[in-house]
C-alpha cells in the first residue's frame, strides 16, 4: 500500500527514470517528501523551472530516453511552458509532472492555481489530470508510452496535492504495458509505397537525400549512412538532423535551408528526386514553397502522417518508422537487379563538386581570415579541433547557433543539441546540464552568446551543486547578433534594442562568483591556447568570454521573400 | 467546400477542448459543432462542419487523428449521407400574420410547439439549407429569436462509424 506521492515516485523508478529535473513548491511537497524517502530516482534541483525542462530535454536528446520534469503548480507550471513548447516543436520525449492545488480548490482561483492542462494543451502531445490516486501507476505508464512512441513529444501529468497525501494509501502495481484504443503509432511503412520509392530513387539522375531530426530521433542514422554509401548519393541534413550522416563524410553537402550551404541548397534546387527522411519541409528549409525544387519528385518518409504533404506535396508518401522503412528499402535495393545510373551520377557529382569549389562552405574559408578581430566561425572551427570533433555541443539561439551548425562537423547523432523549431534563447546551458548528467565523462560544450546566456545564467549555480563541468563558449559580440544582422539587411542598420550600451556583466567575475573558472579572449592569436586551457580543465565549469567581430553576418542566407532554394546571399557583397 | 466530419472521441474531460483547440490553434474554421455521448458511454460523438479545400481537410483529419482522445473519424461528405439540424425559432404572429406563418410552417413541415397571443415558437428540422430557406421565407422583420443545434449526420447505407 502506497500513498499517491509514493506511487508516483515508485512508478518513475519502475519506468526506469534515473533523473528528475525539478523545483519544489507547495502543491508538490508530498511528492518531494516521497523523493526524500528513497534513493533510486535522483532529483536535480535547477534554479528556474524553464531550466528543468531544457535540462530534461538535453538529457532526452543525448540519450534517446524520456526526460522527466517535476514542478509545482501555478508559477512552477507556467515557467515550464517555454521548455515544453521547445520539446514539442522538436518532437522530444518528455514527461512533465506538475503539482496542482487540492481537488476541491480547483476552479476557485486558489493560491498558486493555474489551469496547467489548459495552458499546455497546444504544446503537448497529450496531457492527463489525475482524478484519483489509484490511477497514478497506469497514467504514468501511459504518459511515458505516449511520450516515447510514434512521433515523440512532451506529456503533462497534473497532480492535485490531495491525491498525493501520505495519509491515504492504495495497492500499487505498475502495469507491464498499456493499450490505448485510440493510439496506435505507425511502425512499418506500406510495402507497395516502399517499392515505388526504391524504383523512383534508383531511376534518379540527380538525386538528393534530405534527412532530418526524425532520423536522429528514430535511431536510424546507421541505416541512412548505409543507404547513402550503398547508392553513393549526395546527402544533406537539416538543422535538427546534423550528425545523422557524418559531417566529415564524403557524400555530405552540409546543412540545407536558410543558412545552409551553397552546395546543399543548389543541389536540392536542381535535383530530380528527393528522398526526404524524417524531415518536415520547414519554412526555414524550403524558402518560397511554390519555388521549391521545381523539377524534383519527392519521396517523403515520416512517422507522422500530418507531416506529409503539409507544405510540400509528396509524390511517394510513406508513413512509418524511419528505421523500419529505410531497412526495407535497403533490403530491396540489395536484393534487386536495378542499380543506380552510374553515368548520370558521375555527372551529378561533377556538377556538385563544381558548386563546392565555387562557393562551398568547407572548400575554402568563407570568412575573412586576415581580419585582426576574432571571427565567430574560427572559434567554432577551433572548438572542433580541440575536442576532436567528438563533443556534445548544445547551443542557444542566434548567430552562434548557425555558426556552430555550419562549422562543427558532427560525425555522430545525438551530439548536436539545439532548439531548432521554437528557437528558444536560454536553452543552451540547462540543456548542457542534462547532457552532462547523462554522460558524466563526456566533453559537453555550450556554444552561446552574451544575449542568450543571460536568459538562463542562474543555472551556473546548478552546475556547482551537481559538479557538471560544462564548457560555456560565449561568442560575445556585444549585440543581439542575429537581430542586428537583420537590422543591417532590412532596416538600414537601425539597431533597435539590439545593443547593450556597456551594461554587460563581467562574465569572468560572474563565473568566479559561482565557483567556476572564467577565461576571457580578446586577441585572435591567443584563441587556440586559451581554448586548450579551457578543455584541459576537465572537472571545472569554464566560462569562456570570447570577444568576436560584431559586424560579422551569417552566410549563406536565403534571399527572402520570394526566393527559391538556390537564391542566396553569399557574403555582404555577393549573391547567387 | 463545406465538409461534415464526424468524430468518435473518448468521453473524457478535456477531449472536447483538445478538438476545439486544434481548430483555433491551426487556423481552421468551425462552422458548427455538436457533441453528445453515444450508446457506448465511454465514447462521445462529435459532428463538426468546416470549410476548406482538399488539402486543408486532409490536414484537419490527420491532425484530429493525432489527438490521443480521438478514436475514429469519418468525413461524411466523402460519401452519400444524411444530415440534419434542428432549429427553434420565435416569430411574430399577430393578426393576419398568424395564418401566414402557420402556412409557411406547414410548407416546411415544421411544428408550432408553443403559442402566445403575439408569438409562435416553431420547431423545424432538416438540412442546414432548408433551415436557411425557412428563415428567409419568414423574413427578418418577423424573427424574434433563433437557436440552431448545428449539424449532425450519418452515412447512408451499410457504412457505419463505430469501433
Amino acid at each position: 500500500m502506497l500513498s499517491g506521492g509514493d506511487m508516483l515516485i515508485r512508478a518513475l523508478k519502475d519506468e526506469g527514470v534515473e533523473y528528475v529535473f525539478g523545483y519544489p513548491g507547495g502543491a508538490a511537497l508530498h511528492i518531494y517528501d516521497a523523493i526524500f524517502r528513497q534513493s533510486d530516482v535522483k532529483h536535480i534541483l535547477v534554479r528556474h523551472e524553464q531550466a528543468a525542462t531544457h535540462a530534461a530535454d538535453g538529457y532526452a536528446r543525448s540519450t534517446g530516453k524520456v526526460g522527466t520534469v517535476l514542478v509545482t503548480s501555478g508559477p512552477g507550471a507556467t515557467n515550464a511552458i517555454t521548455g515544453i513548447a521547445t520539446a514539442y516543436m522538436d518532437s522530444i520525449p518528455m514527461v512533465v509532472i506538475s503539482g496542482q492545488v487540492q481537488s476541491h480548490l480547483i476552479g476557485e482561483d486558489a493560491f498558486q492555481e493555474t489551469d496547467m492542462v489548459g495552458i499546455s494543451r497546444p504544446i503537448v502531445k497529450h496531457s492527463f489530470m489525475i482524478k484519483h490516486a489509484s490511477e497514478i501507476p497506469e497514467i504514468v505508464k501511459k504518459a511515458y508510452y505516449i511520450a516515447a512512441t510514434g512521433r515523440p513529444g512532451p506529456v503533462v501529468i497534473d497532480v492535485p496535492k490531495d491525491l498525493t497525501h501520505p495519509a491515504y494509501t492504495f495497492p500499487y502495481e505498475y502495469p507491464d504495458k498499456v493499450k490505448l484504443r485510440s493510439y496506435t503509432p505507425a511502425t512499418r511503412g506500406h510495402s507497395g509505397q516502399i517499392k515505388k520509392a526504391v524504383q523512383l530513387l534508383l531511376g534518379a539522375k540527380r538525386p538528393m537525400i534530405y534527412s532530418g531530426g526524425g532520423v536522429v530521433q528514430g535511431n536510424a542514422s546507421h541505416l541512412l549512412k548505409e543507404l547513402v554509401d550503398l547508392l553513393n548519393y549526395p546527402v544533406t541534413n537539416t538543422l535538427m538532423g546534423l550528425g545523422a550522416y557524418p559531417g566529415t563524410g564524403k557524400n555530405f553537402l552540409g546543412m540545407l535551408g536558410m543558412h545552409g550551404t551553397y552546395e546543399a541548397n543548389t543541389a536540392m534546387h536542381h535535383s530530380d528526386v528527393i528522398l526526404a527522411v524524417g524531415a518536415r519541409f520547414d519554412d526555414r528549409v524550403t524558402n518560397t514553397v511554390s519555388k521549391f525544387c521545381p523539377n524534383a519528385k519527392i519521396i517523403h518518409i515520416d512517422i507522422d502522417p500530418a507531416s506529409i504533404s503539409k507544405t510540400v506535396t509528396a509524390d511517394v508518401p510513406i508513413v512509418g518508422a524511419v528505421d523500419s522503412v529505410l531497412g526495407e528499402m535497403l533490403a530491396l535495393i540489395k536484393e534487386g537487379d536495378e542499380k543506380p545510373d552510374v553515368t548520370a551520377l558521375a555527372a551529378w557529382w561533377e556538377q556538385i563538386n563544381e558548386w563546392r569549389d565555387r562557393h562551398g562552405l568547407y572548400t575554402k574559408n568563407r570568412f575573412d581570415t586576415s581580419s585582426d578581430k576574432i571571427k565567430p566561425q574560427e572559434v567554432i572551427q577551433a572548438i572542433w579541433e580541440v575536442t576532436n570533433g567528438d563533443a556534445y555541443v548544445t547551443s542557444d539561439v542566434g548567430q552562434h547557433q548557425m555558426f556552430a551548425a555550419q562549422y562543427y562537423l558532427f560525425d555522430k547523432p545525438r551530439r548536436w543539441i539545439n532548439s531548432g523549431g521554437l528557437g528558444t534563447m536560454g536553452f543552451g546551458l540547462p540543456a548542457a546540464m542534462g547532457v552532462q548528467m547523462a554522460h558524466r565523462d563526456a566533453t559537453v560544450v555550450c556554444v552561446t552568446g552574451e544575449g542568450s546566456i543571460q536568459m538562463c545564467i542562474q543555472e551556473l549555480s546548478c552546475c556547482t551543486q551537481y559538479h557538471l563541468p560544462v564548457k560555456i563558449i560565449c561568442l560575445n559580440n556585444q549585440a543581439l547578433g542575429m537581430v542586428r544582422q537583420w537590422q543591417d539587411m532590412q532596416y538600414s542598420s537601425r539597431y533597435a534594442e539590439s545593443l547593450y550600451e556597456d551594461s554587460l556583466p563581467d562574465f569572468i567575475k560572474l563565473a568566479e562568483a559561482y565557483g567556476h573558472v572564467g577565461i576571457r579572449v580578446t586577441k585572435k592569436e591567443e584563441l587556440k591556447a586559451k581554448l586548450a586551457e579551457c578543455f584541459a580543465l576537465k572537472d571545472r565549469v569554464v566560462f569562456m568570454d570570447i570577444m568576436v567581430d560584431q559586424s560579422e553576418h551569417v552566410y549563406p542566407m536565403h534571399v527572402a521573400p520570394n526566393g527559391s532554394m538556390r537564391d542566396m546571399l553569399l557574403s555582404k557583397t555577393e549573391r547567387t | 467546400m463545406r465538409r461534415i466530419i464526424s468524430v468518435l472521441v473518448e468521453n473524457a474531460p478535456g477531449a472536447l477542448s483538445r478538438v476545439v483547440g486544434l481548430f483555433s490553434q491551426r487556423g481552421y474554421n468551425i462552422e458548427s459543432l455538436t457533441v453528445a455521448p453515444t450508446e457506448d458511454e465511454t465514447l462521445s460523438r462529435l459532428t463538426l462542419t468546416t470549410l476548406g479545400d482538399d488539402h486543408k481537410i486532409e490536414q484537419i483529419t490527420k491532425h484530429l487523428n493525432k489527438l490521443i482522445d480521438v478514436v475514429k473519424l469519418v468525413d461524411l461528405t466523402e460519401g452519400s449521407h444524411i444530415e440534419r439540424e434542428l432549429m427553434l425559432i420565435k416569430v411574430k404572429a399577430s393578426g393576419a400574420q398568424r395564418a401566414e406563418v402557420k402556412r409557411c410552417v406547414d410548407i416546411f413541415r415544421g411544428q408550432i410547439v408553443d403559442v402566445t397571443s403575439t408569438l409562435y415558437t416553431i420547431q423545424i428540422t432538416g438540412a442546414s439549407d432548408k433551415l436557411d430557406a425557412f428563415l428567409q421565407a419568414v423574413g427578418d422583420a418577423s424573427i424574434i429569436e433563433v437557436v440552431r443545434t448545428g449539424v449532425c449526420g450519418i452515412s447512408r447505407g451499410e457504412k457505419v462509424l463505430s469501433l
